[in-house]
């Protein structure tokens, strides 16, 4: 979209922007409307009629599409130059790290539906705000990319649900009380014809409304017809495979492509194998599975989702990496000088070269030339996988690891924590890489195993 | 003089098909859920909690509605397409310009991207209500072999309109399969399989090769990615659907607190 000038640009989505403030303000009335109901809030509800009535100028502001106007209501460069400078890699792996314990660690005060809608109308302005900005709107708005804006919306509203739910649960139980799913009136038995049967209709005729208006808004991309010979920067894969094709910025492909997606996928099934806790089954609750929930948000919101957004919005050509309002320049270079563990062992504190097997020998004391070469590599390796289990069994003999090796026996507790060191390999080597620079911990590309 | 509705409900058509008055009663609404076959897949009663919105989302349903959608929309596309490199493109060119109601390339493209959402989101639920443990864990790994399913049926159909967005998303996909430790000839150890001093894996024997069916994506993935994502994966969805619901009765319906 950067061949288009910025008037025309503006005039392209002055229309969808004035639509979707609009949005905002029919959802902050309807939600004044609601919370006008009850007590004591009549205040707030009178502020979010006011957010509504502000989305409503907004929307009045975009409407003309005219640059003097829009300047007022999208970030200036100040902010958005801010905003970029701020973000690398580091930063917005971290940050999401951190954002997810913030909202672990105070969900009871996120949960409410006050908090969670200003949660909300600050993610939509944030949105709003940003999508008048060309490169910002060139990624957002490219079509397969909707789908994951999409999500973010959806695993958002999904998980406050699932959270207030789970909050007001655990209080409950803290009050010596039954979970709601537990009580009287909930375990009571319902004719599925219409309680069941009817909820499935009016999904299926509102996903059905829902899919309709989609493809009649949205066309479907089409680019040139395929050819072998020009290459596009950036190639990438569809969009939920993006979170693998960002690990290759840290693995080899046999590891990221092949190696970790198959543990994914085997660490998935063993989870109801491996979680012997028999509480929380069949309804919401945090606190009395606390080391399984955040096991699961890390790996799925954390690594898995947000390093999703991460390569379709912030990747750009040579997989560079790009601010949220950044132009994608396909001649951008990264510095890139990353150094093998066995050259910091070998090198930079034995003062020696890299040993260098005979291309010539035979096969076992080429074999035994790379592994003194590596050494340090493969002793770390076989103490993470194998001894450091039984280390943490030993050293917390307390909150986790000792009890859950008593109750769970020896092999599946080493398939456990195995799963769960496999699963902490890509923020391990995340966090090697930007601090020391590591490339590989065991380098043996006679053997393509670089790893 | 009786209502139309009277007249086509006692007909002998309708009685033939539903063989019970309408389900206005406690009787007939029972009824109903043990004569139809669609409807049997339901019990006749279940526990309030766990039929509710809230608490399942209905998001296994939406998927399972959304895979209906795509076999729908996926058929109507058959008609208009031809799996080779001649025609691919100026097939989708053709339905894009030249049918009617010419939505229907979004509704399955969008319909595929949604289902992918939504298989996320029911595992999601699945987990945060602790539904896979027992006696539900192994509809839980049937469950994920159904996400992979959903993926792999995405990604071949990514390929298929044979646009430069199609055969670089696959070939970055299946650059991967070159790195299959063993198996792929840019892999851990595949130099290590040798016959007699000659290499087993090379480009043309490797994981890659048997993925695109040659050594790039070319005339020969086309039809095979067609293939698996016309009738090999969706088959494979299909049984394991099946099973995946079967068992969700069996193992005691909606799951609940103890
Ligand atoms: C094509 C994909 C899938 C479809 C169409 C599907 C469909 C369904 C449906 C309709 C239900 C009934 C309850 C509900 O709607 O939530 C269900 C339950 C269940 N699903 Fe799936 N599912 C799919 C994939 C998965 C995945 C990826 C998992 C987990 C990894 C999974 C695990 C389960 C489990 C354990 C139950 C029982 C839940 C309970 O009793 O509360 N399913 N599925």
């Amino acid at each position: 979209m950067h061949g288009l000038d910025y008037n025309e640009f503006l005039s392209q989505i002055s229309g969808f922007l004035c639509g979707y403030y609009l949005l905002i303000a029919a959802m902050n009335w309807l939600f004044a409307l609601y919370r006008w109901k009850n007590k004591g809030e009549s205040r707030l509800a009178l502020a979010w009629a006011c957010v509504g009535l502000v989305s409503l100028i907004l929307a009045a502001m975009s409407v003309a599409g005219n640059p003097d106007v829009i300047r007022y209501i999208s970030f200036n460069e100040t902010i958005k130059g801010g905003i970029d400078a701020l973000m690398s890699p580091t930063t917005y792996s971290v940050g999401s790290l951190l954002i997810l314990l913030v909202m672990f660690r105070y969900r009871e005060v996120l949960v409410r539906p006050n908090v969670a809608w200003l949660g909300l109308n600050g993610m939509m302005f944030f949105m709003g705000l940003s999508l008048a900005d060309q490169d910002f709107a060139a990624i957002v708005t490219k079509p397969d990319n909707v789908p994951i804006v999409g999500l973010i919306f959806l695993l958002a509203f999904f998980t406050w649900l699932a959270t207030s739910k789970a909050v007001e649960n655990d209080r409950r139980i803290a009050n010596g009380e039954l979970p709601l799913e537990a009580t009287e009136p909930e375990r009571e038995k319902v004719l599925v014809w219409p309680d069941l049967v009817y909820t499935e209709l009016i999904c299926m005729i509102a996903l059905t409304a829902v899919m309709l208006l989609w493809a009649i808004l949205l066309q479907a991309p089409l680019e040139e017809p395929a050819s072998s010979v020009k290459t596009p920067n950036p190639s990438k894969a569809p969009w939920y495979f993006l979170g693998l094709q960002e690990m290759l910025v840290y693995y080899d492909p046999w590891m990221a492509g092949v190696v970790l997606p198959s543990m994914i996928v085997a660490g998935l099934m063993a989870i109801p194998y491996i979680d012997f806790n028999k509480k929380g089954n069949g309804y919401y609750t945090i606190n009395e599975r606390k080391f399984a929930y955040l096991t699961f948000q890390f790996g799925f919101l954390v690594l898995w989702v947000t390093l999703i957004i991460m390569g379709t919005f912030l990747r750009g050509p040579n997989w560079n990496f790009f601010g949220f309002y950044e132009y994608w320049d396909s001649h951008a270079v990264e510095a890139m000088n990353n150094v093998d563990l066995s050259q910091y062992f070998w090198v930079g504190m034995l003062n020696q070269p890299l040993p260098k097997p005979d291309p010539d020998a035979a096969f076992l004391t080429k074999v035994l030339v790379i592994a003194q070469r590596e050494c340090v590599g493969i002793v770390l390796l076989i103490g993470y996988f194998a001894i450091l289990p039984p280390l943490l069994a030993m050293w917390d003999k307390k909150r986790l690891f000792q009890p859950m090796y008593k109750r769970m026996g020896l092999i599946r507790y080493m398939v456990m924590t195995n799963l769960m060191l496999w699963m902490a390999l890509l923020p391990i080597k995340m966090l090697a890489r930007w601090v020391f620079s590591m490339k590989y911990f065991i380098a043996i590309p006679e053997y393509f195993i670089n790893f | 003089m009786p209502s139309l509705g009277d007249i086509i409900r006692n007909s002998q058509i309708w009685k033939s098909i539903f063989r019970h008055p309408a389900p206005v009663d406690r009787r007939n609404r029972i009824v109903v859920m043990l004569t139809n076959f669609f409807l049997h897949l339901h019990p006749v009663s279940a526990k309030k909690q766990g039929i509710a919105l809230s608490y399942t989302w209905c998001m296994g349903g939406v998927t399972f509605f959304l895979f209906l959608v795509e076999t729908v929309t996926g058929v109507l596309l058959m008609f208009y397409y031809r799996p080779t490199i001649e025609w691919a493109y100026a097939d989708i060119l053709t339905l894009r310009d030249a049918t009617s109601l010419g939505i229907l390339r979004e509704l399955h493209r969008w319909g595929a991207h949604a289902m992918v959402i939504t298989v996320w989101l029911h595992m999601y639920r699945v987990f945060l209500t602790g539904s896979y443990k027992p006696p539900r864990e192994f509809n839980w790994v049937i469950g994920v072999i159904l996400l992979l399913l959903t993926l792999l049926l995405s990604f071949t159909g990514y390929l298929l309109p044979w646009d430069q967005l199609a055969i670089w998303a696959i070939t970055v996909g299946s650059n991967m399969a070159r790195a299959t430790p063993f198996l792929g000839y840019e892999g851990p150890g595949a130099q290590l399989l040798t016959v007699g001093g000659i290499d087993m894996i090379t480009n043309a024997s490797d994981a890659r090769f048997g993925l695109l069916g040659a050594r790039f994506v070319g005339e020969e993935t086309l039809n095979r990615f067609y293939v698996l994502h016309c009738i090999a994966i969706p088959l494979g969805v299909a049984l394991l659907l099946a099973v995946h619901f079967w068992r969700v009765r069996k193992d005691g319906g909606i799951s609940g607190p103890m």
